[in-house]
């Protein structure tokens, strides 16, 4: 995916300006916020669950390698073709091959973000496979030629009126604006392209290394009907998705659905392990498994290790009043939110995304919900010292910055501009606030007045104070 | 300027500041900085166990428990988030105002919800900065209160201009203001 995260500030005035999707943003993030609250109330383990999952992720950071090896070594014992990529144009490269190789015109694909790292749908596109996005928000934002705005609900920035246009639009028969109406005209097509799909590709929650599993997480059964309907199973997965032991799954399927969406768990879990067996009902006769790297060893050798702890669950988008404000389009590339503010800039380099870890204002939330305690206000903040060592700040603001640190050292320099601004502030206001400051302040007294500075300051007042009570 | 704030102090007793985010920033901040310095990281870190929010240190540490003030009026507070999430200080605050016998105290929806300041963000993304304001400004008008408070300078600042501009009947003043009681502060914060 083209990477536009430079232009957040303008991306975000946009989205601000968007009545619908505003509307949009607002019911659905306090939704899910609101049942990702009952759920955790509602789970006395939830600190301690949250406490393992972290452990557990700690511990295959440490030794990535070691998991990945077992998991391959398992999977391909089980009849899966195991595939790395070093970076999006091999991925490519890999995942157009096999399409090829498997005789492949049609893919049917659940939900997955890492495909979009990749560029996946227009990779195969353009090597004459069609591929049909299966997830029914997925499914929306194909029909739009858009991407999606959030991790686990993509199309969260349409309205059903536009659902309804695109609908009428593109799959034909008469207009609605009925739900189960839109689901089912979805379902309709969708379920045709499964009967006729050669391939089904899908994401992967969990990669489990001492089975040698992929975990689908899904709710609307779209996951497990292409993985196997098809002949052929295609599994994308970074590689920081590898899991221990199955043992360890349960600590993650109590943690992921209820930070997600706020259920105990989700409708689907897919364990897909391996090919179909003699005797086998159903499962894909073939299987491919592609590991993406793509920037992520990179990661696990710096300081922001801990990133790669995450499993996608988008409770801090759901909860940061910035993506609350203009969703996750604004962030120019795969990832939205804290997450993507973090994620984005370590694995497309921190100078096409300079404007991400500014957007926040480290209030902290997210590291609140996250299930697996990722301390992204304090990345972000690290990331925003990266941006000055890197050369990557404008001159403009490393000479404000320089100034204010220069003043905050002089107490008497200090005290002057505060007797002058007292004066003036006095003078000009009358005691009033300030509506219009020059330039970089503008922007902030647009809509705020900045207070008239004191005629006596602080300072002054303490020294006499003390002076009388001494 | 963190180098030169860590030597501004007499070597013992308390620090204190009406501020959540400066106190957060010596403790927590401050260690970050100085984290290949040892030297400077242990006095960041000496420094760091002696400094207090105000509210904090009042409650805490003092064991205030009657403020003494003699503020009239219906107050709702707001919780900077460096200040609940970063120090951890929920309670305090809220006990000094319940102590102000003329203090009639109401609690806002969204109270530990960021008001948009966030230092240079509010420079740099002014408009989201301001989207988020504006949503904490109706929780404190729906409480109905007159006054609006909190333990942190930013906030205060931010929430206040808004305030300001629109002329919103409701006044953005610092906690210390109400303890200092209604002869004492004009309300020149905010």
């Amino acid at each position: 995916m083209e990477v536009n995260a430079n232009a957040f500030g303008r991306n975000a005035r946009k989205a601000l300006l968007d009545k619908a999707l505003q509307v949009a943003l607002g019911r659905t993030t306090e939704r899910f916020l609101a049942h990702r609250d009952a759920a955790v109330a509602a789970f006395p383990e939830f600190e301690g669950t949250r406490e393992r999952a972290s452990r557990i992720k700690l511990d295959v950071l440490d030794h990535l390698d070691t998991y990945l090896l077992r998991f391959i070594e398992e999977a391909e014992k089980r009849g899966a073709i195991v595939h790395v990529a070093r970076d999006a144009a091999q991925a490519r490269e890999i995942a157009t091959r096999i399409a090829r190789d498997e005789g492949v015109t049609l893919a049917v694909k659940s939900k997955s973000m890492a495909s979009e790292e990749i560029s996946f749908n227009e990779a195969l596109q353009g090597a004459g496979v069609t591929v049909v996005e299966s997830d029914l928000g997925e499914f929306i934002i194909q029909l739009a030629g858009e991407a999606p705005s959030h991790i686990i609900a993509p199309a969260v920035h349409k309205s059903r009126q536009e659902i309804s246009s695109l609908f009428e639009r593109h799959l034909g028969g008469p207009r609605t604006d009925s739900i189960p109406e839109l689901v089912g005209m979805a379902r309709r097509h969708l379920r045709a392209k499964f009967l006729s799909a050669g391939m089904g590709v899908s994401g992967g929650n969990f990669l489990v290394a001492d089975t040698g599993s992929v975990v689908l997480v899904t709710n609307e059964g779209n996951g497990r009907l292409g993985t196997v309907l098809p002949r052929t199973h295609l599994a994308v997965v970074g590689i920081e998705k590898v899991i221990p032991r199955m043992s360890d799954l349960p600590t993650f399927l109590r943690l992921l659905p209820r930070s997600a969406t706020g259920q105990a768990i989700s409708s689907y879990v897919s364990i897909v392990t391996g090919t179909r067996r003699a005797g086998d009902p159903e499962g894909p006769e073939r299987m491919h498994i592609l590991l993406l790297d793509c920037g992520r060893s990179a990661i696990l050798e710096g300081k922001y290790r801990e990133i790669l702890k995450c499993v996608r669950c988008a409770a801090c988008l759901n909860v940061c009043p910035v993506y609350q404000s203009v969703g996750g389009h604004a962030y120019g590339w795969v990832y939205s939110g804290p997450i993507g503010a973090v994620l984005t800039p370590l694995l497309v380099g921190l100078a096409e995304a300079v404007a991400l870890p500014d957007a926040s204002t480290l209030c902290g939330a997210c590291a609140d919900v996250c299930p697996v305690k990722i301390p992204l206000p304090d990345f972000l903040l690290e990331l925003r010292s990266d941006i000055r060592e890197q050369g990557l700040k404008t001159p403009g603001e490393i000479a404000a910055m320089k100034g204010y640190a220069g003043v905050m050292q002089r107490a008497g320099l200090l005290e002057a501009i505060e007797r002058i601004a007292g004066v003036l502030g006095q003078f000009f206001t009358k005691g009033k606030g300030i509506g219009g400051l020059p330039y970089p302040f503008s922007g902030w007294t647009e809509r705020r007045d900045f207070p008239a500075p004191a005629a006596l300051p602080f300072r002054k007042q303490w020294k006499i104070r003390r002076g009388v009570t001494r | 300027m963190a180098r030169k704030f860590l030597f501004s102090f007499p070597d013992d007793g308390p620090i204190v500041t009406p501020s959540g985010s400066c106190a957060a920033m010596v403790k927590h901040g401050y260690p970050v900085l100085f984290r290949d310095e040892p030297p400077m990281l242990a006095r960041a870190r000496a420094v760091g166990e002696r400094i207090y929010e105000l509210s904090q240190y009042l409650v805490d540490v003092l064991g205030v428990t009657d403020p003494k003030s003699d503020f009239s009026g219906t107050v709702t507070y707001h919780d900077s988030c460096h200040l609940r999430r970063g120090l951890g200080v929920v309670s305090a605050p809220r006990k000094l105002l319940r102590a102000v016998p003329g203090v009639e105290f109401i609690e806002m929806e969204e109270s530990d919800r960021c008001c948009g300041f966030g230092g240079v963000f509010s420079l740099k993304n002014p408009q989201i900065s301001c989207k988020m304001t504006e949503r904490k400004v109706e929780r404190i008008l729906a409480t109905g209160a007159s006054y609006v408070t909190s333990g942190d300078l930013g906030c205060l600042l931010n929430i206040g201009g808004l305030i300001s501009r629109i002329g919103y009947p409701v006044k953005a003043i610092h906690l210390a203001e109400i303890l200092a009681g209604k002869t004492a502060g004009k309300g020149d914060a905010g």
